[in-house]
C-alpha cells in the first residue's frame, strides 16, 4: 500500500483536507472522502464527461486528475453551482427545457456549459456544440440540452444588463 | 493504480534524479489524459508518477526574439489563447486542439502527445513540419533534439533513463509563411487519427515557394517527415502541377498498415488528397503574412 498523502485544497470556495492515495483520482476524493457524490464515474477513460469539473479555472475531467494534484488548487463542481436554494439560470432551464431523462450526464454538462458561458457568454449554436462535444448523453439527442444550453446564455446576458 | 507513488518536484533536476531513480517503471506527468488512462486500465505497471506541472518552466508560452518556447505541460487551451501563437503558427496551434474534448484539452500537452509515441498524435506532424525542437533535461545535463528524433516506434520514444522534455521551441520564421494541420477521422470531434498531414511554407515576394516541409501522420510506425514531397513544392506557386508531384510523393512516402480504422491502400491515398489541402491552406495564409 502507498503511503497516503495530506492535501489542502478549495473546494466550491471552502477550505478543505483529506488523505489522498496517490493513485487515487480527483473524483475518487470527491465522492468518497468529500461526500461530494454530483460529479459522476461513466467512463474513467476522459470520454464522457459525466465527471467534468472546473480546476484553476480550467474544465477537465476530474476521473483523469490525481486527487493529489489538487494540493493548493480551486476545485468547482456541481455542488457550487446553484447559490442556496436558488437554482443557476443553467440548472433552470434545463429543468423548463427537459434537457435530461436519466441524469446521470446532468452534472457534468452543466458544470461544462457553465464554463462555456463564463467564457464565451454569447456562443454560437455550433460553438456550443463543439465545447460540449466531450459530453455524452445516451437519454436526450442532445437537442433540448442544446436548446436549454442557448436560452440560459440568453438569460445571463440580459440579467447583466 | 494502487501502488503507485506520486511526487510534484519544482526543478527540473530534481525531476530528471527522481525519474532515473525511479527505474523503468517511472513516469513523467503532463496532462495524464494518455498516462492515466493507460495507469487505469493496467496497460501500464504501476509505478512513480512524477508530475511536471509544478516545474516553472514546463507551463506557460514566452517568445524569444521570432520563436516561441512553450512549456512541456502547457495545456492545448492555453495555446489557442495566445494570439501572438496562433498568428505565427496556426497549424501547431489547430494540430494541437484537434486532441480530445474541451476537458481533454484543459489538460492534454504536447509533449505528452508527442512522448506517448501514437503514430496517430495530432500536434506532432504540425511539429515535425515546422521543425520545432525539444529542450530535453536529463540526470546528465541538458540537451536539444529534433521533434522527429523522439518517438522510434509505437509507445517507444528515444529519451534515455531519467530524460524528459522541459520546452518545445518553435523557431523563428520570415514573413510570407504559413503552416496547416488536417486529418482524417469518420466524424468531427472525439476520434483518433486515420491519416493527418502538416505543411509548413515560406515564400518570397513574387509568391514563389523557398522552403517547405511536409510530415504525414498514421501512415507509418512513426510521424515521418517527407522530404520529397517538400521538395515537390519548392520553386513552385503550389500550381496543379506542384500539387499533383505532391500528392504523389506523399503517397510514395507512406507505410501504412491496415486496421479497423482504414486499409493501407486507404490511408496512402488520404495522405496525398490531406497534403494537397493542407499545402493550399498553408499557402493562402503565407501569402496574407
Ligand atoms: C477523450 C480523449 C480524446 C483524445 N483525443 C485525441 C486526439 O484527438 N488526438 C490525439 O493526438 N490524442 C488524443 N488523445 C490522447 C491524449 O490526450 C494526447 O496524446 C495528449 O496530448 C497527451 O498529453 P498529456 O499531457 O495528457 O500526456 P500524459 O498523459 O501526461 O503523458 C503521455 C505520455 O508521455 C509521457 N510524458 C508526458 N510529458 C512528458 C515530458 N514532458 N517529457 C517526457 N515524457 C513525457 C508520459 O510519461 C506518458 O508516457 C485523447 C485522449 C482522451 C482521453
Ligand atoms: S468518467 Fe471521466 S470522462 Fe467519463
Ligand atoms: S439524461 Fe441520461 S445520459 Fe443524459
Amino acid at each position: 500500500m502507498s503511503k497516503r498523502q495530506h492535501i489542502s485544497a478549495t473546494v466550491n470556495g471552502d477550505p478543505v483536507e483529506f488523505l489522498a492515495e496517490p493513485g487515487a483520482t480527483l473524483l475518487d476524493a470527491l465522492r468518497d472522502d468529500l461526500g461530494l457524490t454530483g460529479s459522476k464515474e461513466g467512463c474513467g477513460s476522459g470520454d464522457c464527461g459525466a465527471c467534468s469539473v472546473i480546476l484553476d479555472g480550467r474544465l477537465v475531467c476530474s476521473c483523469l486528475v490525481l486527487a493529489v494534484e489538487a494540493e493548493g488548487r480551486r476545485v468547482e463542481t456541481i455542488e457550487g453551482m446553484a447559490e442556496g436554494s436558488k437554482l443557476h439560470p443553467l440548472q433552470q432551464k434545463f429543468l423548463e427545457h427537459a434537457a435530461l431523462q436519466c441524469g446521470f450526464c446532468t452534472p457534468g454538462l452543466l458544470v461544462s456549459a457553465k464554463a462555456l458561458l463564463d467564457a464565451n457568454p454569447d456562443p454560437t449554436e455550433t460553438e456550443a456544440r463543439y465545447w460540449l462535444a466531450g459530453n455524452l448523453c445516451r437519454c436526450t439527442g442532445y437537442d433540448k440540452i442544446i436548446r436549454a444550453v442557448m436560452d440560459a446564455a440568453a438569460e445571463l446576458r440580459q440579467e447583466k444588463v | 493504480m494502487s501502488n503507485v507513488e506520486f511526487i510534484a518536484p519544482t526543478s527540473p533536476e530534481q525531476a530528471a534524479k527522481a525519474l532515473l531513480a525511479g527505474g523503468p517503471g517511472a513516469r513523467p506527468l503532463g496532462g495524464g489524459t494518455d498516462l492515466l488512462v493507460q495507469l487505469r486500465s493496467g496497460r501500464l505497471p504501476a509505478g512513480l508518477i512524477v508530475d511536471l506541472k509544478r516545474i516553472p518552466e514546463a507551463i506557460g508560452i514566452r517568445q524569444d526574439g521570432g520563436a516561441f518556447v512553450i512549456g512541456a505541460s502547457t495545456p492545448g487551451i492555453t495555446l489557442s489563447e495566445h494570439k501572438a501563437l496562433g498568428l505565427a503558427w496556426p497549424g501547431v496551434v489547430e494540430a494541437t486542439n484537434l486532441i480530445g474534448s474541451t476537458q481533454v484539452q484543459g489538460r492534454a500537452s504536447m509533449a505528452g502527445n508527442l512522448c506517448n509515441a501514437s503514430p496517430a498524435a495530432d500536434s506532432v506532424p504540425a511539429l515535425v513540419a515546422a521543425r520545432a525542437t525539444c529542450l530535453i533535461v536529463g540526470p546528465d545535463g541538458r540537451r536539444t533534439a529534433t521533434v522527429e528524433s523522439i518517438a522510434v516506434a509505437p509507445g517507444k520514444t528515444s529519451l534515455a533513463p531519467g530524460e524528459f522534455v522541459l520546452e518545445i521551441r518553435l523557431p523563428a520564421r520570415p514573413g510570407r509563411s504559413g503552416d496547416a494541420y488536417l486529418r482524417s477521422i469518420p466524424r468531427t470531434e472525439m476520434d483518433i487519427a486515420v491519416v493527418g498531414a502538416g505543411v509548413n511554407l515560406t515564400l518570397d515576394a513574387a509568391g514563389v515557394i523557398t522552403e517547405a516541409h511536409v510530415a504525414l501522420g498514421a501512415v507509418g510506425p512513426t510521424v515521418i517527415l517527407a522530404t520529397a514531397a517538400a521538395a515537390a513544392l519548392v520553386g513552385t506557386k503550389a500550381d496543379e502541377a506542384a500539387l499533383a508531384n505532391l500528392d504523389a510523393a506523399a503517397r510514395a512516402a507512406c507505410n501504412p498498415i491496415s486496421d479497423k480504422r482504414g486499409t493501407a491502400e486507404f490511408r496512402t491515398k488520404i495522405a496525398g488528397v490531406l497534403a494537397r489541402r493542407a499545402a493550399t491552406i498553408a499557402y493562402g495564409r503565407a501569402e496574407k503574412r
